[in-house]
């Protein structure tokens, strides 16, 4: 019988949450490493028992766990992430030329065909790659010397690189969203990289249809339609029916195109979600009111509130805390910075809360388990 | 055999106690304990000064025999007491809130 397992990353440990396909109760098992802050856990899809963790703060700096048992057991692996080209400079908060340096790993992305590629996120903005479960690390060093590299500037949570797609349908193809360059394009397996921007307006830049320089928050695919892009941006929601040649706006009537999540429903690439938040000076819910919108295809959105917080309900929801499961119906879920996660086992029509008392949640994965 | 003391979060990823014993040719300083603690323990390479012998991590710090060498020459010889093992070193994390 199938089961779902949620691994969530929070501000003081890590957390594995499991359940039956009802999707009705839950362990909750952790905290792991308990008081250590960890922005991202994903497992191998083709493995599911392998776990890559990222734990990351300011005393101790990176450190890589690596489960193979399905978060049971971990080990410490290589957490060396040295740029391999000389680095170069981007530009920091008052324009100066700033080198890069490396600070943390946002997010793990293990390849879809081989269990021991993994693909890592990190800040100041680069892409590295390890094809022995972690024991090593190599930047693919030519999206950081783009030419557009220098222009490349941090926003207040740092020049990061948070999100990775790899299309399904051809693994050479790889996007990468980073805050605040953009989100650039790879069809050779990251050798080379363009950024696929058209269409992104940014108002907070003095040319706002800039190629450079768009705060995008997360992108999301569905892979049986992979050419398909949904984009939660600084403000504004996209899409791309072109593999991000060109993107149109679709946040149509949401209550606030701010927010940072964007996922795609497991069953239907028209389907999508996102969480709104007021405004980028007030990171909570417009109104106070918890609510998902999904949509089919973007423009009209259908807000989802059975369940969720309808008053004085002020958190966030970060750009890693939203996943979808692949049963049947589609479950959705997402964490806060208030310490709940939410569950629909339903597509979103209705929601519960897993647990409401973690530490604040930076990250939700699911992985939906035979 | 020079005593050493982890933060609780090292000992964690160590796998070890409050306090481990390490062999440090002489002259005993602060490089050549961390050389010797992150070839026992290869899982803390980065977390106390950065890969390769790189500078200490800013919020820890280093203090032996009541006294703070967090910023002396990671190559300057340690009091013999530390050689010795009479005295430990320690490395602290830096106190917070939150």
């Amino acid at each position: 019988m199938s089961k779902v397992r949620l691994l969530v990353g929070t501000r003081k440990g890590a957390f594995i949450l499991t359940s039956d396909a009802a999707r009705k109760k839950w362990a909750v098992d952790g905290p792991h490493f308990g008081g250590l802050p960890f922005y991202h856990l994903k497992a191998s899809p083709v493995n599911p028992q392998r776990i890559y963790a990222s734990q990351t703060d300011d005393w101790f700096g990176q450190v890589v766990h690596r489960s193979d048992d399905g978060g049971k057991t971990w080990v410490a692996v290589n957490n060396e992430f040295a740029y391999a080209s000389k680095p170069g400079t981007h530009q920091w908060y008052d324009g100066t030329p700033h080198p890069w340096e490396f600070k943390r790993v946002w997010h793990f992305e293990p390849d879809p065909i081989d269990a021991d590629t993994v693909y890592a996120g990190v800040e100041d903005a680069a892409l590295f790659k390890s094809t022995d479960g972690g024991a090593s690390w190599t930047e693919l060093a030519n999206l950081r010397d783009h030419e557009s590299g220098s222009q490349w500037m941090p926003g207040a949570g740092g020049l990061c690189l948070h999100t990775i797609l790899i299309d399904p349908s051809d693994p050479q193809r790889i996007y990468v969203a980073i805050s605040a360059a953009g989100v650039f394009r790879s069809d050779d397996g990251g050798q080379s990289w363009k950024p696929i921007t058209k269409g992104l307006q940014s108002n907070f830049l003095p040319q706002p249809d800039a190629e450079i320089g768009h705060c995008v928050h997360r992108i999301a695919l569905h892979p049986s339609r992979p050419q398909t892009l949904f984009m939660q941006k600084h403000w504004d929601v996209m899409r791309s029916d072109d593999a991000g040649e060109n993107w149109r706006e679709i946040s149509g009537n949401l209550p606030s195109d701010f927010g940072f999540v964007v996922d795609v429903h497991a069953h239907d690439p028209e389907t999508v979600y996102v969480l709104p938040i007021k405004s980028d000076s007030e990171h909570y819910p417009p109104e106070g009111k918890l609510r998902v919108y999904r949509s089919q295809g973007g423009e009209d959105w259908q807000a989802l509130t059975q369940g969720l917080p309808q008053q004085d309900c002020y958190v966030n929801v970060l750009r890693d805390a939203m996943s979808v499961d692949k049963l049947d119906p589609c479950g959705i879920y997402f964490g806060t910075t208030g310490g709940q996660v939410y569950a629909s086992a339903d597509e979103g029509d209705s929601w519960g809360a897993i647990v409401r008392d973690l530490p604040a949640v930076l990250s939700v994965e699911v992985q939906t388990l035979d | 055999m020079v005593r050493v003391k982890l933060p609780y979060h090292l000992q964690n990823l160590a796998g070890v106690g409050s306090e481990l014993r390490l062999q440090v040719a002489e002259p005993v300083t602060a490089a050549r304990i961390l050389d010797a603690l992150e070839a026992a323990y290869p899982m803390l390479r980065g977390t106390i000064r950065e890969h390769g012998g790189g500078p200490r991590r800013a919020y820890l710090r280093f203090f032996a025999c009541g006294e703070d060498f967090s910023h002396q020459p990671p190559d300057a010889p340690l009091p013999a007491a530390v050689a010795a093992g009479e005295e430990p070193f320690m490395v602290v994390g830096a106190i917070a809130g939150g």
